[in-house]
């Protein structure tokens, strides 16, 4: 092909760059509205997961997920007071963002989950059952050996039993820190106690293997092989579960509701 | 279709395999391969996008500068990858997520570029479109071959439905958890191409 002029080939690039980039907007702007439903299934499947009304990798319809998410109601805590807020919408609040930006978040101190920034506002789940509060959905996550682990832990009304944890998202090494995700090993977590009776976390993975909830409730069962990320998992409840997460906010929820013993009458 | 089509389409099956002769897009059979139903998914759509890019690098190729025709060639393969990204972020989002970026590096994919300007550019549009899907169709070949004794022996399921019970569960099958790691696939790849070049000994390379 002889050489063109440079009219041509410019006129000919835009020609390119034009019929792309209708393709590439048509695409994404008829598409936005599946995919922004889709991202808002997904992450209220894995609060379901976590308060083990669902399995993890077990299909459900749409309509399963939201009938089942009906008694969830999202809400905005305010991390530096432990107050619950109404200022932000949990619908629209990013929590990877707040984390991220400087004005919405502060470094966090030291701590052994190595989580770097704390942000000002958390979303937490809280579950209903008739009106009263059935179980207590947190976001965590923190360093394993890799990766960040990012999951939920739900909490039991008492605000100290662990009624489930697992994590979404991690980089773990497949078959011995990719085991956080192992239903096996996530079925040892129901029951035991994340706090002992004077406040203080003690949830925390052992190496080798532990009791059953009722005589050992604070110890959980080591992953071989798999050391660094267990202890990942319990430097990263104990950050969360602490004074510089949501420590205050479980403080302040358990002083306005009394935990009540199962069966209790209400008042 | 006529036998020249016939032999487009299906050459690089087993006669002119991109992974197994040509040796192209290895990164992603190594990446994607650990279950098969993310290779299958990654199958469809590296073929859709190498048909297409095909299809349409054949369209322009007369009016094509031959100065500026790899950013051409990149501008349409780049569009084609976003909207396959954008459609299975739509319809198949789970999976989606655990492709993560491999989807997006698609246009980084020697196959699909190596198309391109090795057949389209020369080529017209119905027989590149036909080029474009049987290359797509030979890398799928070694994608869900790796997938499949990847998944079954790392994990012991296939399509995420359990087929032997691993012992973490109570079952007598002790998953391989080298299967689960990138050097797996290129052993499994190794051992395709050994066999492909026991039956037909043309593709050996000379000493």
């Amino acid at each position: 092909m002889p050489p063109r002029s440079v009219t041509y080939l410019l006129g000919f690039m835009t020609a390119v760059c034009v019929v792309c980039s209708l393709m590439v907007s048509t695409a994404a702007v008829l598409l936005k509205d599946r995919q922004d439903a889709n991202a808002l299934l997904d992450k209220q499947r894995n609060v379901l997961v976590a308060m083990g009304a669902l399995k993890s990798g077990e299909w459900a319809s749409r309509q399963k997920i939201e009938s089942l998410f009906a008694q969830v109601r999202p809400v905005i805590v305010d991390l530096r007071t432990g107050e619950e807020t109404r200022e932000i919408d949990p619908a629209t609040f990013d929590p990877f963002k707040a984390a991220r930006r400087v004005e919405t978040s502060r470094p966090a101190p030291e701590n052994l989950a190595r989580v770097m920034r704390v942000p000002n506002h958390a979303l937490v789940y809280k579950v209903f059952k008739g009106d009263r509060l059935d179980m207590l959905v947190l976001p965590v996550e923190g360093k394993g050996l890799w990766s960040t682990l990012y999951g939920f832990l739900a909490l039991d009304h008492d605000l100290t039993t662990i009624h489930g944890l697992t994590f979404y998202k991690h980089g773990e090494t497949p078959g011995l820190g990719g085991e956080v995700d192992n239903p096996l090993w996530k079925s040892l977590w129901p029951g035991r106690k994340a706090f002992d009776e004077t406040g203080a976390v003690r949830i925390q993975v052992i190496k080798g293997k532990a009791g059953p909830p009722e005589s050992d409730p604070y110890h959980v069962d080591g992953l071989s092989g798999a050391t660094q990320t267990h202890n990942g998992v319990t430097h990263l409840l104990a950050f969360w579960l602490g004074p510089d997460g949501f420590g205050p906010y479980l403080a302040k929820l358990r002083h306005s509701a009394p935990a009540q013993p199962g069966g209790a009458s209400r008042d | 279709m006529n036998k020249a089509q016939r032999k487009i389409l299906l050459d690089p099956l087993f006669t002119n395999n991109p992974i197994a002769l040509q040796t192209l897009g290895i990164c992603s059979a190594l990446a994607v391969t650990t279950k098969l139903e993310t290779a299958l998914v990654m199958s469809a759509a590296l073929t859709a996008v190498t048909g297409f890019s095909s299809l349409f690098v054949s369209l322009v190729r007369k009016w094509t500068p031959a100065n500026v025709r790899i950013i051409v060639q990149l501008s349409i393969i780049a569009s084609l990858v976003i909207v396959a990204d954008q459609i299975l972020k739509a319809y198949l989002f789970s999976t989606s997520k655990q492709l993560s970026v491999f989807v997006g590096l698609i246009i980084t994919n020697c196959i699909v570029m190596g198309r391109a300007e090795g057949f389209a550019m020369k080529n017209p549009p119905g027989l590149s479109f036909l080029d474009g899907i049987g290359n797509g169709l030979g890398y799928s070949l070694i994608l869900v071959y790796c997938a499949v004794f990847r998944e079954l022996w790392g994990s012991g399921k296939l399509l995420g439905w359990p087929v032997f019970t691993p012992n973490t569960q109570g079952g007598w099958f002790t998953p391989n958890g080298l299967m689960l790691l990138s050097p797996a696939a290129f052993f499994l790849i190794a051992l395709f191409i050994w066999g492909l070049r026991a039956v037909r000994p043309e593709q050996r390379e000379e000493e």
